[in-house]
Formats: structure tokens, C-alpha cells, sequence
């Protein structure tokens, strides 16, 4: 199943429902980057909400999906880890890297709108 | 006589012995157990004497121990009859739970389980010490039920302990890591007491749990009452960080005393990623700073008159 990805306003929200293979993974990767440029997105919160097991995969797919959309001028937060996940994550040894996390949607949307105007503001 | 006794429980009885009576172990017994029944009084109060004598089970006056003896004894003389250890152990347990919080040790419990076993083949050996083929046959029924029982006391009184001491442990865990709101969004978690990975795991548990529920932005660890941290440890601390990090949340580690800082370089531990403030004070301090949050002194002493 394809992830369902939201428009509102300058960001883009791509909410997990349910849990991903590899291919649906690199399908969101794919589907983000496009339309990231499409809608001329600022930011992308990715909801993982759902997921109750995060792999060394989805790790590295979740970074790359920050770093490609930096690189396309956005910038992406992962929300809704659930205790459980971030524990083993950390047990595992699977980072997330620089890429920001927050606790649910609307701290996403907070961090995303003091992000965005941080930046704005510095580039003018 | 000790010598004697300890030597016979171990020696396996010649095997003429056995096939000479296979049957009359439990017509021994119930002679025995008749004999015990008569000299139950006296039995007892020998045995009551050599506790004293013994100091056992100093942690309880005499007519406790007249009162247990009793009916350890009347216990003793029934698994005897029956050959059943079953409300023996129930005893044992019961037994236990009672004076255990009295300080009682194991080994004062083994030790009046092994007195009594002793004053009662010493009655024993007084009565058949005319006919020692008897006596023979006689400690061999009386033995290994007397082994059993011994057993049976020891292994309940440990287990009763073990579970004591299990039950404690949880109720130590569960008392000793709150996780506490102080602010909207702010957590502190002071931690007090020696962390091993077990407990460590725990609180990483309950502070995720604690971020969720509370929907927390910035969490303060107050280590000031932890007595040492090792690699172990300070490597948990720095696991906790992460995935606090993962939900959204910034961890403040306050309270590292001069000697666990030492060691902690000492031993080479990358805290770098590590938000540290000297004591929880500073924490908390920072943490509503980091929220937004300005506390103010109301100059109210001014004013006064």
C-alpha cells in the first residue's frame, strides 16, 4: 500500500498506516522527493506512529529521505516513535542522525514552523 | 555420638539388614512415633534446653521458642506418622514468614531442624541401646525420614527468604524511580541508589512511558544519589538520552559529583552528547529556559513597609 502523503500548507505530512517492506519504503523516498519539488514543501513530517518495530533498513531510509530533501530545500521530521521502538533503536545501535524527531504530529508541525522561520529569516 | 550418628546417615545399611525385614520399616516407625508421642514433655524440654544452650534463635524469648517447639515438634512426630512432608512445608513457610523479619538466619533454623533430629536419636538410642540389631533397624527407618525433614525445613526457610527478598527488591524498584512533572512539559527523574543494568533498564522504561504520557519536552536526570557509575551505566545514561531524543525530547543530567566526573573521564566515557548542569537547581533552570519559561521574584520585600 502506498503511504498516503497530506499537503497542508508548506509542508507535507506522510502518515505510515501500516507496516512497510523495503519496496514501500523506497516507494515513500521516491514519492516524497517528487513531490517535495512539486509543491515547493518547507517542511515533511513523516508519522511513524504505527510501526512498532524500526529496522536498520528503515533507519537508513528515514536519513536518506532527510538528506535528499534537504538537498530539495526542506526540512523533515520524524514523529510519533513510541518508547518501546526508540529504546531498541538505541540498543541496536541505529541512529537517526541529524534528522529532528519530535513526539507526535502537532510538536512536529511546532518544531517544523520554528525551523522554517529560522531559516527564513536568516535567508531573507 | 554426633560422629556416630552423622556416619550411620550416610552409611547405606547393609543390604542383609533390609531383606531380614522389608516390610517392618513402617511398623518401626509407628513405634517410634508411639515413642515420641509418650515422651513428648520431656523430649521437648531437652530440646528446648540445647536451642538455649546452642544460642539459637536469640531474637526470641523462651516462650516463643517453648511455643514453636511445640509444634515444630508435634509437626516433626506427624510427617514422621504419615511419611507426607506436604504440611510440614506449609508449616515451614508459615514458620518462616513469621521470623524472618525478626532477623532469624538459616542457619539457626538448620540448626534447631538438626538439634532436634539429634535429641531424638539420642532418646532412641537410649531406649534400644540392649538390642543393637534393633537399634540398627531402627535408625534406619528413623534416618532418612529425619533427612527428609531437615530438607524440607531448610529448603522451605530459603525459599520463603528468596521470595521475601524478591518482593522487597520489586518494591525498592517501584518506590525509587519516579518520574515527576514539575513544569507543563518538563520531567525530572531523580534517580537515588545503585543502578544496575536491570534497574537501569527500568527507569529508561518508565521516563520513555513518562514522555509520552506527559507529553514532555525537556526531561532533567538527577544523579545526585547514585553512589557510583561505571561504564555500564554512564553508557545506559547516554542510551536514555537517545531515545529520549527519538520522542522528541531533551535530557539535562544534573548531579555528577567531582568523583563520578573523574571516573567518568578516567575511564574515557563519551559524554559529549551529553546536556550536563552541575545540580538540579542549574537543571531545572536550564530546562525552563529551554521551554520558553521566565521565573521572576516578585519584589514584594521592597514594598513593605
Amino acid at each position: 500500500m502506498r503511504v498516503p502523503i497530506l499537503k497542508q500548507g508548506d509542508y507535507l505530512i506522510a502518515s505510515i498506516q501500516s507496516a512497510l517492506s523495503d519496496q514501500e519504503l523506497m516507494q515513500l523516498r521516491d514519492d516524497l522527493a517528487e513531490q517535495a519539488g512539486r509543491f515547493r514543501s518547507r517542511g515533511i513530517i513523516i508519522d511513524v506512529t504505527v510501526l512498532d518495530v524500526m529496522d536498520s533498513f528503515a533507519c537508513r531510509t528515514l536519513r536518506s529521505i532527510a538528506h535528499i530533501l534537504r538537498l530539495r530545500g526542506a526540512q523533515t521530521a520524524i514523529v510519533g516513535i513510541q518508547p518501546e521502538v526508540a529504546f531498541a533503536m538505541v540498543q541496536l545501535g541505529l541512529a537517526l542522525g541529524e534528522v529532528q524527531t519530535a513526539l507526535d504530529l502537532e510538536e512536529g508541525l511546532a518544531l517544523l514552523n520554528q525551523r522554517t522561520k529560522r531559516e527564513g529569516s536568516r535567508e531573507g | 555420638m554426633d560422629e556416630r550418628k552423622t556416619s550411620r546417615s550416610t552409611k547405606p545399611a547393609p543390604p542383609s539388614l533390609r531383606e531380614e525385614s522389608p516390610e517392618s520399616t513402617a511398623g518401626l516407625l509407628r513405634e517410634l512415633v508411639a515413642h515420641l508421642r509418650e515422651n513428648r514433655t520431656q523430649l521437648r524440654e531437652e530440646w528446648v534446653r540445647r536451642i538455649t544452650e546452642s544460642k539459637l534463635l536469640t531474637a526470641m524469648t523462651r516462650e516463643e521458642i517453648f511455643a514453636e517447639a511445640t509444634s515444630v515438634y508435634d509437626n516433626y512426630v506427624a510427617v514422621l506418622e504419615s511419611g507426607s512432608v506436604e504440611a510440614l512445608q506449609a508449616y515451614a513457610r508459615d514458620l518462616s514468614e513469621r521470623i524472618i523479619p525478626r532477623g532469624v538466619e538459616t542457619h539457626e533454623v538448620v540448626g534447631i531442624v538438626l538439634l532436634l533430629r539429634d535429641v531424638l536419636a539420642r532418646s532412641l538410642f537410649k531406649k534400644y541401646q540392649s538390642d543393637f540389631g534393633l537399634l540398627n533397624r531402627v535408625l534406619d527407618a528413623y534416618e532418612p525420614a529425619a533427612n527428609r525433614i531437615a530438607n524440607t525445613v531448610a529448603v522451605s526457610f530459603v525459599q520463603e527468604r528468596e521470595r521475601i527478598i524478591r518482593q522487597q527488591q520489586e518494591a525498592i524498584r517501584e518506590l525509587s524511580t519516579p518520574v515527576l512533572q514539575v513544569r507543563e512539559r518538563l520531567l525530572i527523574l531523580p534517580i537515588i541508589g545503585v543502578i544496575d543494568p536491570q534497574r537501569a533498564r527500568q527507569v529508561t522504561e518508565q521516563l520513555l512511558r513518562g514522555i509520552r504520557a506527559n507529553r514532555a519536552k525537556v526531561v532533567v536526570i538527577d544523579i545526585t544519589g547514585v553512589p557510583a557509575v561505571d561504564s555500564t551505566v554512564a553508557n545506559h545514561l547516554v542510551q536514555t538520552v537517545d531515545a529520549s531524543r527519538l520522542m522528541g525530547a531533551t535530557v539535562i543530567v544534573t548531579g555528577l559529583s567531582s568523583e563520578i566526573a573523574q571516573t567518568l573521564v578516567t575511564i574515557g566515557v563519551d559524554l559529549s552528547k551529553m546536556k550536563t548542569v552541575g545540580d538540579l537547581q542549574g537543571g531545572i533552570e536550564e530546562a525552563e529556559r529551554l521551554l520558553g519559561y521566565k521565573v521572576m521574584m516578585e519584589q514584594t520585600a521592597d514594598k513593605l513597609p
